[in-house]
């Protein structure tokens, strides 16, 4: 199966509150909250690591779950994420595509 | 429960801002009749200083951010300062009255991913729209910013003040909007200045055109539910606040005060002297607002009305206590309900002169409350 590598696009608002990451897609205004496992996939959404690496190296590794439970849930999550534009999904790294509007992400 | 409302509250608990209006400047193009501000530049904030109170801002969770002014675009800065709020990946609302806006500027908001742009437009016709401007041609050139902003994609309200002078068109800015394929909200609330100064409250809608708004299916939605006499407050009301002002949500000025709402004067710091989250953490002007609950209101924790009344503490503020009733908010929940308030009955009691004095022949006793009412939002 080829590899996913993911990242966040620029047309959404996000915010880390209390341990939940809040997202709001500015195209659509749906709103969605991240659990901690979700934010932390979210989190570490750079582009340039694949998907399979940020579930083992990350996930794995800071929350109690096998890597075959985990990966399924992280295909499912990125799935749905990205229907609404909110996660971009690549088979290659994906280098920076506007210079001039990179999102922070806190 | 929906999600915001979820996180809503969990930044209540939290003890955290979730929502923030920045006005960027106070200047103006336009000079509208009801505007409460003092256009002239008393030393607003510089580019640096607004970039790192957006910071701060990102720093402590606000996550809903309103640009406003003045006219926002009568900053150079602008595009900038939204730029870097988007790469802060804040939620941004702008309000502009559209003027300034054009193909280049509508495709610039679309491009940082602005969720929202809200527009004033005071009427369907010129001369009554640029009456209350006092800027010929600004319908025109408004109306061709919102169809520029439309053809981006962007989500666009038309916000409707509702004065006495331009009532009567509300039914064609209805109209206009919906041609347009715009949001519309109305507003028929008008505040004193900030200075206190409140001559144009002169400009607000009389009771009976009140009561007409309230009474229009396409703005309410269920009539018989959003004019229902209020329900019995139980212990849940009189222990709720009353607003978000100061406890989620704040206001800024372009000069750097703090205050606890846009509506609300009371200065509770400033972001050039403080750090914000100084300011939001121990500010006791903020402090003293928390504390009020419904139960602390001497005249409206016995009003039938304290569970529904939209009672805006920054009004009671400003005619003199923040734990007062708020005379405007009294007139809507009578002329909504049919039911006088308990300030409205204090004073025909006391005989005391006032806005209100014109209900004094009205029913003087609250009648029995059968049931229960959600409170609804004026939009349609």
């Amino acid at each position: 199966m080829a590899e996913k590598y993911i990242s966040r696009s620029s047309a959404i608002a996000a915010r880390l509150l209390g341990g939940e990451m809040m997202v709001m897609s500015a195209t659509d205004s749906t709103f969605f909250t991240l659990n901690e496992v979700a934010t932390a996939i979210w989190q570490a959404a750079d582009g340039r690591t694949p998907l399979s690496e940020i579930v083992a190296g990350k996930i794995c590794q800071e929350f109690d779950v096998n890597r075959e439970q985990a990966q399924r849930g992280a295909d499912r999550f990125v799935d749905e994420l990205s229907q609404h534009g909110i996660l971009l999904v690549s088979d290659q790294p994906v280098m920076e595509t506007d210079s001039s509007f990179s999102p922070e992400s806190r | 429960m929906s999600l915001l409302a979820e996180m809503n509250q969990k930044a209540l608990n939290l003890g955290l801002p979730i929502s923030v209006h920045l006005d960027i400047t106070y200047r103006c193009n336009e000079r509208c009749v009801h505007c409460y501000l003092d256009h002239d530049d008393h030393g607003e904030m510089t580019t640096a200083e607004i970039m790192d109170v957006l910071e701060q801002l990102a720093d402590v969770g606000v996550f809903f951010l309103s640009l406003s002014g003045g006219e926002v675009l009568m900053r150079r800065d602008f595009f900038e300062i939204v730029e870097r709020a988007r790469k802060l990946l804040f939620n941004v609302k702008v309000k502009t009255n559209g003027v300034m806006i054009r193909e280049k500027e509508a495709a610039r908001l679309r491009q940082l991913g602005v969720e929202q742009i809200q527009i004033s437009v005071y009427s369907h016709r010129p001369e009554v729209h640029d009456a209350i401007t006092k800027l010929p041609g600004s319908l025109k050139r408004t109306l061709r910013a919102i169809r520029f902003l439309k053809s981006q994609g962007l989500k666009v309200t038309i916000a409707n003040v509702l004065m006495a002078g331009n009532f009567s068109d509300q039914p064609g800015v209805i109209a206009l909007a919906k041609e347009l394929g715009v949001f519309y909200t109305l507003d028929p609330t008008i505040t004193p200045k900030m200075d206190g100064d409140t001559s144009i409250l002169t400009l607000r809608i009389p009771g009976s055109e009140l009561k007409q708004v309230f009474h229009n299916q396409e703005l309410v939605g269920n009539v018989e539910e959003f004019c229902a006499p209020p329900p019995a407050p139980g212990e849940d009301v009189m222990e709720g606040f009353p607003c978000s002002a100061g406890h989620t949500a704040c206001y800024i000025s372009p000069y750097g005060d703090v205050f606890p709402c846009v509506q609300f004067p009371l200065p509770s710091g400033n972001v050039r002297r403080q750090k914000f989250l100084d300011i939001w953490n121990h500010s006791a002007q903020l402090k003293e607002v928390r504390s009020i609950r419904a139960k602390d209101l001497p005249t409206c924790s016995t009003c039938a009305h304290v569970g529904t009344c939209t009672r805006c503490p920054g009004l009671a503020y400003m005619e003199g206590n923040m734990r007062g009733p708020s005379t405007a908010d009294c007139e809507k929940s009578f002329q909504r309900t049919g039911i006088p308030s308990a300030n409205m009955l204090k004073r025909t009691r006391t005989g005391s002169s006032g806005p209100l004095i014109q209900i004094q022949a009205l029913a003087s006793e609250v009648p029995p409350i059968p049931f229960s009412l959600e409170e609804s939002r004026l939009t349609a």
